[in-house]
């Protein structure tokens, strides 16, 4: 049984194909990159994968289930967890409320009018946990909004694991990132244990190369190539279509 | 029979004035992306104008048509001045902006019971317009022909503004789509008051022009704004065909409702609306859900 | 935190001796209106305020709630009867208005309740066989709760007392709760609250019925006060300022409203004493504080306190109601 399985993915904007007969197949607790140049389809990929767009054929599953028909948000219950590429956060709140939000997503306590959010000491410490995790622990009380971009990316990131997904699909996730943080963000995804199983889209190559283990590259809503880091390297198309040499 | 059609007439009348207040509601909403609060206000504005020129002012008399032009042009700037002085003071907050418009339209309303008091008063119909006409064994009052003529010829004329002008296509890249509207250099800022006083004047025109048929009298902001509004939900916003389509429908509705179902006629404008809002949330011709 | 609940305490006990230090009947009645306004600017405020879903046509929902009473009273039926009725009216109307409105939010939301409040106002207006049209509906008696005869304005004024602090104490724990944070959710990030597993439209709903409760129980209140509603009590205007004190006191606080209601109320009976021009006023409050001050009062002068303490190098006291995003942005 695969962790994340399309078949045949369609969608179109009008007369804009921008998912054309997608196939995908990733294994349970592999490192999976999707390249491609800008535009070619990659965050519309995720969202039909996420529900916030409907493929228009095709099926999604999700651990051997369909999901295809599952409203986007009962996905993150089923072991689906996301990042974005552009951080949307809530910054008035603390970081720690943030991941509490997260953790509360999937808790039946979260249609509670009743009880106090703050008093819920599981809830807390569970984000608290998730903090240390990424390297944010000391600043936990922080409002977001005194954080940097670095950190907010951070948090995307503690959100997303908080909610103890199976697959974390991760949307650019060193995009705007200086060397130094980068490096940090790779680290911690490295760290990840193999319990999870990862898709990263990212259309600058050499960023994420390292982290993949199969590469799956885009181009035009298309699947031009897969195989493993060195295949895709080596292969000719790669150079022609995504490397433009 | 003879019922029926003048009950037909009636409604396609005042679904012609409600066309002449909605177009430029339609337009505002379409552009700025606001629903303007003050629209019922300029309507009421523009009548009391339109009578207190057609009555006689400082010892003068206007003659209706002037009376009207005069009401929509005051109107007009006064639209012109809210725009500059106030929504311009907030730009991007759409909110904010709707919610200044709801406070000044009390404004204007107080106003309005200030000078003009709390008796309706009545605007004149024009002179060559009063009567009826005999078709066959009906006879129908010539002045409620002739606004569906003004309606149609205010139609016309947008429609050809919209379509044939540089101003008019401006306005419609603005409508489909404001942003780019900017990036390809457009003084967005600009048209913003132009649309916003030419929609202004529209209404308070349409004041003067309902004057005869339904007296001028305080609360008459609050009766025509819903109205507006109703036809827009259905019409869908930023459209002229919708406009026109929407007040033709709320326009028979409410005539036949009040006709028929007196008690619950403002009731009935609502399904039509519910049904739009279930169906085609954007409205019958809209580019766009508010 | 100590300073806080002494400032309860004083509050509390401020309220709880108005008979014993107001002037008169007149300014009891006041605060009685002070009270369930207050009441009914709480409810819109878990909107406006947390939900970020601005409702003009609140008043409409105050009104069913009211004339449910009236006509119940009118038509012969006991106090419990018509109270218990009144509440249910209220909260049915505030599913089928959230079922038509929560299609959209921003404007879209504030232009279709907009709509159903004045269509609720034009069957209040026209329906005269149920409302009576602009004649209204008298009431003639107030209930006796446990024997107490609410006649009187300290009788009447500390039954709405008992209302109010206990809706007040609903709205804190709501607030402060899961609930309650994933509505506050909802209104920064709707999407992403979406992807986090979250029933948007389902929060936003349960948000209304909360807040079409507490404008319920202010609509029975207000029709026991003035013993008789008009289509005056259900229009615009009436709307219109409920969300006037939401906004003039700060959106998405616990304290705001309340404030809004006491300024409101109170311009209103000291203006309309030397002026007939409540509107022309009205609309100008409204305008300036859009403009100028769109956070609110309460926020807005925390703010400033807060500057002033920094001001004298004193340790500030961080514990204020979180300031929050006020309704009015977009």
């Amino acid at each position: 049984m695969s962790a994340l399985t399309l078949t045949n993915l369609c969608k179109s904007f009008g007369g804009l194909h921008v998912t054309r007969n997608v196939n995908l197949n990733v294994a349970p607790g592999e490192r999976r990159l999707i390249i491609g140049p800008n535009g070619a389809g990659k965050t519309t990929l995720f969202n039909q994968i996420t529900g916030e767009l409907t493929p228009d054929s095709g099926q999604i599953a999700l651990l051997g289930s369909d999901i295809t028909r599952v409203p986007s948000r009962r996905r993150p219950h089923l072991g689906m967890a996301r990042t974005y590429q552009i951080i949307t956060l809530f910054p008035q709140n603390t970081i720690v409320h943030n991941v509490s939000l997260a953790l509360l997503g999937l808790s039946p306590l979260r249609w509670n009018p009743f009880i106090d959010l703050k008093r819920q000491g599981h809830i807390t410490e569970r984000a608290h946990e998730a903090l240390k995790r990424v390297g944010l622990g000391h600043i936990a009380e922080r409002p977001l909004s005194q954080t940097s971009y670095g950190e907010r990316r951070r948090v995307e990131i503690a959100m997303a694991l908080a909610q103890n997904p199976k697959v974390l699909l991760l949307d650019e996730p060193f995009a705007g990132l200086s060397i130094d943080e980068r490096h940090d963000v790779h680290e911690l995804l490295m760290a990840i244990p193999r319990d999870v199983t990862m898709v990263m889209i990212e259309h600058n190559m050499d960023v994420a190369l390292e982290f993949a283990e199969r590469i799956t590259l885009l181009h035009f809503g298309e699947v031009i190539v897969e195989g493993t880091r060195a295949e895709v390297v080596a292969d000719p198309r790669t150079r022609e279509v995504y490397l433009g040499h | 029979m003879t019922f029926w059609l003048l009950l037909t007439v009636n409604s396609i009348t005042f679904g012609s004035l409600l066309f002449l207040l909605a177009a430029g509601f339609s337009l505002i909403f379409g552009l700025m992306r606001i629903p303007n609060l003050t629209h019922g206000s300029l309507f009421m504005l523009g009548a009391y104008f339109g009578a207190t020129f057609v009555g006689g002012m400082l010892g003068m008399m206007f003659n209706f048509w002037v009376a009207a032009v005069m009401a929509a042009l005051l109107v007009a700037a006064f639209g012109a001045v809210i725009e500059r002085l106030l929504l311009r003071r907030l730009p991007g907050q759409q909110m904010a902006q709707v919610l200044v418009t709801l406070g000044i339209s009390f404004i204007v309303a107080d106003f309005c019971l200030m000078v003009w008091g709390g008796d309706p008063v009545a605007v004149a119909t024009p002179d060559t317009l009063v009567g009826s006409v005999r078709l066959g064994p009906m006879i129908f009052p010539i002045y409620r022909i002739a606004v569906i003529g003004i309606a149609v010829v205010v139609a016309i004329a947008l429609w050809l503004l919209l379509d044939r002008t540089r101003l008019g296509a401006m306005i419609r890249a603005g409508v489909d789509d404001p942003d780019m509207a900017r990036v390809v250099g457009i003084r967005v800022s600009r048209l913003f008051t132009i649309v916003f006083a030419l929609g202004a004047g529209i209404a308070a025109f349409a004041g003067v022009i309902g004057g005869p048929i339904l007296t001028v009298y305080p609360g008459l902001d609050q009766y025509m704004l819903p109205l507006a509004l109703v036809v827009v939900i259905l019409g869908g916003s930023g459209s002229l065909l919708g406009s026109v389509v929407g007040s033709l429908i709320i326009g028979v509705l409410y005539n036949f409702g009040q006709a028929l179902l007196p008690e619950l006629a403002y009731f009935v404008l609502f399904l039509p609306m519910v049904l739009v809002l279930l169906l085609r949330p954007q409205g019958l011709f809209g580019r766009f859900i508010p | 935190m100590k300073t806080r609940i002494i400032a309860l305490l004083l509050a509390l006990v401020a309220l709880v001796t108005v008979p014993y230090w107001m002037p008169g009947a007149y300014y009891i009645n006041v605060t009685s209106q002070i009270l369930f306004y207050a009441i009914f600017a709480l409810g819109l405020n878990i909107l406006a305020g947390y939900g970020g879903l601005v409702s003009l046509g609140h008043a409409g929902l105050l009104g069913i709630s009211a004339y449910a009473a009236a006509y119940l009273l009118h038509a012969g039926f006991g106090h419990p009867v018509a109270i218990i009725i009144a509440l249910i009216a209220g909260l049915i109307s505030m599913a089928v208005y959230a079922v038509l409105s929560l299609r959209t939010t921003g404007i879209g939301f504030i232009m279709i309740t907009l709509a159903l409040g004045e269509i609720i106002w034009g069957l209040a207006y026209r329906w005269i066989s149920i409302t009576n049209g602009d004649n209204g509906i008298n009431v003639h008696s107030r209930p006796m709760p446990f024997g107490f005869s609410l006649a009187s304005p300290t009788a009447f004024y500390y039954a709405t007392l008992v209302v109010f602090l206990v809706c007040i104490v609903i709205v804190t724990i709501f607030v402060r709760s899961p609930l309650g944070a994933a509505l506050m959710g909802t209104r920064d990030q709707p999407r992403r609250m979406n992807a986090l597993g979250y029933h948007v439209w389902a929060i936003r709903f349960w948000a209304c019925m909360l807040s079409g409760l507490l404008t319920a129980i202010a609509g029975v209140l207000f029709v026991y006060y003035n013993q008789f509603i008009s289509p005056q009590a259900v229009d615009l205007t009436a709307s219109a300022e409920a969300l006037l004190m939401v906004i003039s006191g700060g959106a998405g606080t616990l304290l705001g409203p309340i404030v809004g209601a006491a300024l409101v109320v109170i311009v209103k009976s000291v203006v309309s004493g030397f002026i007939e021009r409540w509107n022309m006023l009205l609309g100008a409050i409204f305008v300036v504080i859009v403009i100028f001050m769109p956070e609110g009062l309460v926020p807005g002068t925390a703010r400033l306190w807060r500057l002033a303490w920094r001001q004298f190098g004193t340790s500030r006291d961080d514990d204020a109601a979180a300031p929050s995003k006020a309704g009015a942005e977009q």
